[in-house]
């Protein structure tokens, strides 16, 4: 598969009265044509700020980019004025907020809010972009469509609300699709239908997707590969098999072991203890040492760099040094299925 | 691990309506009846706009009841009472809120915060007994004394939800409500939260009523519990049987679209999805609510109401599949 994005060493920064606000520190992937990344991590891990760099919608200032690359289609995002980027937001990448009553204009049709991008990048006529907004509607499974495009946000509930933004983001067929929490203000069972619809869709279109979420049952279903973000890095990245079979880092670990199974009873859940760094102030070492159960005296004070554990597998955790002491996983973050080899 | 089987909670067909307009009621909870037993943790689950949250606040009294009743320890809590029955009341209910950034006075200290049950019902009666109070809840719920001089904006989600969790406790209740009580924090500090509130059980002998949308940690803090569906519940059952023999259509698909961190299960699982989206409580669907999503659906279902019924020993359903229905 063609590589068709690649972020190197990506630092972004905000500055505030107190500090500067180190959110996203040093963080490398790439994202190839056809595949759903997940980015997983708890709130201030870096996980949106990371995701919203590659649309360059981070306000600036406060926020700022301190170093390294978005490489898209061989240019580099944040070289970019803000004119070339209105050319690539909503026609190269599209993207899906998280709250679907906030991100649609109140005061204006879903037909409207649709058409405005196949207006703008394609140059088509009003009544020709309508008419793809009703196609598009249909698309995303929203019964009646030429009905519902000249309806507005409000008549809608919150699962059509949130088809109605997929079918936005994907009017200008965009290479990538950034899905920012797209599942989390809905309930489950509406869940269950926009997963399985952007997986209709990326099959149908091809578009790669970068799905932002902490749910790791969202990961196990949509995702092909995980990064795994801890204080504004990544600490562990692998294909989805990978990273629930064979993680390697203790917050990854830790992240399996909180997560309450639906198929053993009654057990004590494993809590990581403490809470997140400060990122004003962001720990010399290993971000993870402080809450870390296996942390050595090297995790305070270096940064781990990354061990490849297979082609596609990196982790950052000095464990995986061969002075370290040997660590196997604990019980607690094996959710079952067998184990790949790495 | 309810040992005994003493009804702490009785609710008997309650109701609570909202006039919307003119014309139109929203029939928010709409004849609930179920038994809190005395000790146990009892998950309430549903989508959003189901009416658990208001089941929640009616059973607490935060509203009033349009009909049917609440019996807490055998008195009724929606009664007329006087001032002082009104206190003893609810010194025995407390209440966790779901957003902690919204839930607690942002001009108070931490400290007022947990003490105004304190105060109000009288049980500090110096002002060192009042501080050793304060000092001893934050210490129970993994703060610590300094801690109480400080405003809630300083501290994190899950420390403040561990504040809310203290100042319910000031009071020393026998049942607390907990309206989703950790679907504002991170996972990784939603198993503390919840770890906390177990711990916090087997020490003092507490009733939950746990209020969610998630079921699988409802699964995991609960020892029954109640599907709700557009106001109504569907299913009781024990925690361990619902999850395995769902007997609703609605419980059965609302566990299949539960993803399972587990890559190789999602691949393979087959899942029940049920169309459309929850019809608006002020029309419910005549007959059965959940007969336009279902996949069963038969002809009586539109137009009988089906009966909540026991169709096997403390497992509750309301569907025509099943039993005399």
């Amino acid at each position: 598969m063609k590589k068709i994005l690649s972020v190197k060493n990506l630092s972004v920064s905000f500055d505030t009265y107190k500090a500067e606000v180190k959110a996203v520190r040093d963080v490398s992937f790439d994202l190839h044509e056809e595949e759903t990344l997940a980015i997983v991590g708890e709130s201030g891990s870096g996980k949106s700020v990371t995701a919203q760099s590659l649309m360059r919608l981070i306000p600036m200032p406060p926020g700022k980019f301190v170093g390294g690359s978005i490489l898209f289609n061989g240019e580099d995002i944040t070289q970019k004025s803000e004119k070339q980027m209105e050319s690539i937001r909503g026609k190269e990448i599209g993207m899906i907020f998280q709250d679907p009553m906030t991100s649609l204009n109140p005061t204006m049709t879903i037909g409207k809010q649709i058409a405005e991008g196949l207006i703008k990048h394609h140059s088509m006529a009003k009544k020709e972009a309508y008419n793809r907004g009703v196609e598009l509607l249909k698309l995303v499974g929203i019964p009646t469509p030429e009905k519902r495009i000249n309806q507005y946000p409000h008549e809608f509930s919150g699962g059509m609300r949130q088809r109605a933004m997929i079918a936005i983001a994907l009017a200008c067929n965009p290479k990538i699709l950034i899905a920012d929490e797209p599942t989390t203000a809905l309930d489950v069972t509406i869940q269950a239908q926009i997963l399985d619809l952007m997986k209709e869709l990326q099959k149908e279109t091809g578009t790669a997707i970068i799905l932002i979420t902490h749910d790791l049952g969202v990961v196990a279903n949509a995702a092909h590969r995980v990064a795994v973000m801890y204080g504004g890095k990544i600490v562990e990245t692998g294909t989805v098999d990978e990273i629930f079979y064979n993680p390697r880092h203790p917050y990854t670990w830790g992240l399996l072991g909180s997560m309450p199974r639906l198929d053993n009873h009654d057990e004590e859940l494993k809590a990581i203890p403490g809470s997140p760094p400060d990122l004003a102030d962001p720990p010399k070492g290993c971000p993870f040492a402080a809450r870390c159960p296996y942390a050595m005296k090297a995790c305070g004070s270096h940064m781990p760099e990354y061990y490849e554990l297979s082609s596609t597998q990196k982790t950052a955790c000095w464990l995986l040094d061969e002075r370290a002491p040997k660590v196997e996983p604990p019980e607690f973050a094996n959710v079952g299925g067998s184990k790949v080899n790495g | 691990m309810a040992k005994t089987k003493e009804t702490l909670v009785e609710i008997k067909d309650l109701k609570r309506h909202f006039k919307v307009d003119r014309k139109n009621i929203l029939k928010a909870v709409d004849g609930l009846t179920f038994d809190i037993y005395k000790g146990e943790t009892f998950g309430l689950v549903g989508e959003s706009g189901c009416g658990k949250s208001t089941a929640g606040r009616t059973i607490m009294g935060l509203y009033q009841a349009s009909a049917g009743e609440v019996r807490f320890k055998g008195a009724s809590v929606h009664e007329k009472k006087s001032k002082r029955e009104l206190k003893n009341l609810t010194r025995s209910m407390q209440m966790i809120f779901q957003d902690p950034y919204a839930s607690l006075n942002p001009r108070m200290t931490v400290k007022d915060i947990i003490a105004e049950g304190i105060d109000i019902h009288g049980l500090a009666k110096t002002k060192e007994e009042r501080t050793k109070r304060v000092n001893e809840l934050l210490e129970t719920v993994g703060l610590n004394a300094e801690h109480g001089n400080r405003y809630p904006h300083e501290f994190s989600g899950g420390q403040r939800q561990r504040i809310g969790i203290a100042r319910a406790l000031a009071v020393d209740p026998d049942f607390i409500v907990a309206d989703e009580p950790i679907s504002a924090l991170d996972v990784s500090i939603q198993a503390q939260v919840v770890n906390l509130m177990k711990k916090l059980q087997k020490e003092r002998g507490l009733t939950y009523l746990f209020i969610a949308h998630d079921l699988s940690m409802v699964k995991h803090i609960s020892d029954r519990v109640g599907v709700m569906y557009l106001g109504n519940l569907v299913e009781v059952a024990p925690s361990n049987e619902l999850y395995e023999t769902p007997l609703h259509p609605y419980t059965q698909a609302l566990l299949s679209a539960i993803p399972i961190a587990n890559p190789q299960i999602e691949r393979t699982r087959e899942r029940i999805i049920v169309e459309g989206d929850v019809p608006s409580p002020i029309n419910p669907p005549s007959g059965c609510r959940f007969r336009t999503r279902c996949p069963m659906a038969m002809e009586i279902c539109s137009k009988i109401e089906p009966k909540f019924i026991e169709h096997e020993p403390e497992h509750w359903v309301a569907c025509h599949l099943y039993g005399k229905n």
